[in-house]
């Protein structure tokens, strides 16, 4: 009995020292990088002086890239909802035996580097690449436009890379649905369609609300799209924010952007969680 | 009741949240960024060259020849001359962003696991000045100081070049793909032709970018007022949001050209040759040239040091450097290598590429040297138009 009291502590201490290590540390050095002050440099070495104007400067400057951020992380959130449902639904309900093929090949995708696949795509979409020429010989593009270094590209690569985060999830939940409680709707007189909207999309909402969050949290902090299949236009706030830290070492600036980033989707992760009225996801 | 009950939790929570957050400002001020400079006598490896023939280099991609059946490349022949085994890497790809690679460990004394980077002559400069380098020692490359040509002798920032040697010089240009675009000729050309909107890329180096822009902006980038500097950025600022410029890249840009998904760019001069692509020419825009020079540096705590004075007084040797510029097609820091280019390749002889007349020599302007209150500022400027 005695014995055992403690045993839950000692059980938790892993975890307490991971999150420690790696979140607890690290989120300390960026606050205190977010207040260094302004006027030092990287081979000056910065102090922490409470410089809250940082925020504001960093707002005032940088507000554009912040707000096409979460913008294109939003679009991308939702059509990777659309298309990540409609193919978790199949893969749950429709596949049957290859239902655990069709799985693997959603992850497949991961055993090749993010950063490859991603320029992969821009050999696909590139100016003189077979899609723009098939699309602009369709007239779905004009002679003169291109898909490379426009927000669809950006858009395209943020959906096709996070995809798989909003599958997974919506699949988890799908499956679970006992299919009785749909046979049990139809033998009530619902169609299918009400049937649906009853009983497997509210049964679905943790899957929803998971993947959702699993996409749009990585999207809108994503700089490797924007910068592989955008230009300088489609400029995203990661992209603003590696280079001040790696370019031009302003260390203070880049610090409070990642702040106020962490700090807005935060913000929004609890407010969606508190309107979609869930506590426990998937 | 609820109610109070509920909020006298809440009132816990906050006040909980409160000294949490107290608490936490207080360690904040361990965080701080220490001061990079370091001290080269004090931050020194014991030299193993003599047991270890090893040496590892990093230097920017395709700025050196490589074997291909049948040629047998300088960085072979080095190998099989002195039997020190060469690790060459080809990851700078910008000069900042290579800073930023080394910025912890060079900044805190730690080893950069690197015995010679090549890097451009301002962030050498700056890298001399904060102690990150070891200095040469001058009995053992003889060839650096004899045959280093004149024009990059005593530069202000290694007056001896105690720390430094020329690797290669170049020149920032235009490249157009000539198969798709009719000639670019002019650096105003690239910023406003409306057939090159969107498919024009600009190098991320400040620099170099900036200093062309000075150019067709009529000022002279050695010597430059704050108001120029500010109509040069405006008119860039103007191009980025016109949707001219479809990227500022490093080193990659070539790719990009070559697939067709920019049909100009600002070039470096060797790097079209290199690309081997007879639809890509070089041109030296109409209002002038940026030229530069990339360095040869030996950081604090590099364990082969004495190697790295072995490569450096090799690729001193006129013979080597000719051949070395054949391939790469930058211009030749090393004299005498005209003289050996005879053997090497003798259409190459006269090529304004490799070994600059006087009088081109003229149109070919280098970037003034900058304070560190300005550095802070224009590449502030330069990377809110890059960047934001």
């Amino acid at each position: 009995m005695r014995r055992g009291r403690f045993t839950g502590y000692w059980l938790m201490l892993p975890a307490a020292l991971w999150l420690a290590l790696f979140f607890v540390i690290p989120f300390y050095s960026l606050l205190a990088t977010s207040l260094y002050d302004p006027e030092g440099s990287v081979l000056t070495g910065y102090d922490v002086t409470y410089h809250f104007a940082n925020f504001v400067d960093a707002l005032d400057d940088f507000w554009e890239p912040l707000l096409r951020s979460l913008w294109y992380a939003a679009v991308a959130t939702a059509i990777c909802l659309v298309l990540g449902y409609v193919l978790a639904y199949a893969i749950a309900f429709k596949a049957g035996r290859w239902s655990s093929l069709l799985l693997v090949l959603v992850i497949a995708p991961f055993f090749t580097s993010f950063l490859i696949r991603t320029l992969s795509w821009k050999l696909i979409l590139a100016d003189d690449g077979f899609v723009v020429d098939t699309l602009q010989f369709l007239h779905v593009l004009g002679d003169d436009s291109r898909l490379l270094a426009t927000p669809v590209a950006v858009i395209a690569g943020l959906v096709y890379n996070f995809l798989p985060f909003m599958v997974l999830p919506l699949y988890a939940s799908l499956e679970k649905i006992d299919g009785r409680l749909i046979e049990a709707a139809g033998d009530l007189y619902a169609s299918p369609s009400r049937g649906f909207l009853k009983v497997t999309l509210p049964l679905s909402k943790p899957g929803v609300i998971a993947g959702t969050l699993l996409t749009f949290i990585p999207a809108a902090g994503d700089y490797i799209n924007a910068s592989l299949l955008g230009s300088p236009n489609q400029r995203m706030v990661g992209n603003v924010i590696q280079n001040l830290f790696t370019s031009t070492g302003d260390y203070a600036a880049a610090g409070a952007l990642s702040v106020i980033l962490m700090a807005i989707i935060v913000a929004m992760v609890m407010v969606y969680i508190r309107t979609a009225g869930t506590e426990e996801l998937v | 009741m609820v109610n109070a009950r509920l909020s006298r939790r809440a009132a816990l929570r906050g006040g909980a949240g409160v000294l949490l957050g107290g608490a936490s400002l207080g360690v904040l001020p361990l965080f701080g960024s220490p001061d990079r400079k370091q001290d080269p006598d004090s931050c020194r490896a014991r030299d193993l060259s003599a047991s270890q023939k090893r040496l590892v280099v990093s230097n920017w991609p395709a700025y050196i020849d490589e074997d291909d059946d049948g040629y047998v490349s300088t960085l072979t022949e080095f190998e099989q001359r002195t039997g020190i085994k060469v690790d060459y890497t080809a990851d700078v790809n910008d000069n900042l962003e290579f800073f930023a690679k080394v910025v912890n460990q060079l900044g805190s004394c730690q080893p950069s696991k690197r015995d010679m980077f090549m890097l451009t002559d301002w962030m050498a400069a700056r890298m001399i000045q904060v102690g990150w380098l070891q200095p040469l020692d001058r009995t053992k490359v003889p060839n650096l100081h004899a045959n280093l040509i004149d024009s990059l002798k005593g530069v202000g920032w290694d007056p001896d070049r105690t720390y430094s040697a020329p690797w290669q010089s170049g020149l920032s240009g235009i490249a157009y793909n000539k198969s798709k675009v009719k000639e670019v000729r002019s650096f105003e050309e690239l910023l406003s032709r409306p057939d090159l909107k969107g498919r024009i890329s600009l190098l991320t180096e400040m620099r170099d970018t900036m200093g062309l822009t000075l150019l067709s902006q009529g000022a002279d980038p050695s010597d430059f007022s704050g108001d120029e500097w500010d109509d040069a950025i405006d008119r860039l600022r103007k191009a980025r949001s016109d949707g001219q410029i479809r990227a500022f890249t490093g080193n990659e840009y070539i790719q990009d050209l070559s697939a067709g998904n920019i049909l100009a760019c600002e070039a470096w001069s060797g790097d079209v040759a290199a690309a081997e692509d007879e639809n890509l020419v070089f041109v030296s825009p109409e209002e002038g040239t940026m030229i530069w020079s990339d360095n040869m540096l030996v950081p604090n705590l590099a364990t082969h040091q004495g190697n790295a004075e072995k490569w450096i007084d090799y690729y001193y040797e006129p013979e080597v450097a000719a051949k070395l510029a054949a391939y790469v097609w930058y211009i030749c820091p090393v004299k005498g290598a005209q003289e050996a280019m005879e053997k090497v390749d003798p259409t190459l002889v006269d090529n304004e590429l490799i070994f600059p007349t006087a009088e081109s020599l003229k149109t070919m302007h280098s970037f003034m040297a900058l304070e560190e209150f300005q550095i802070r500022a224009y590449e502030g400027d330069f990377a809110d138009v890059i960047g934001g």
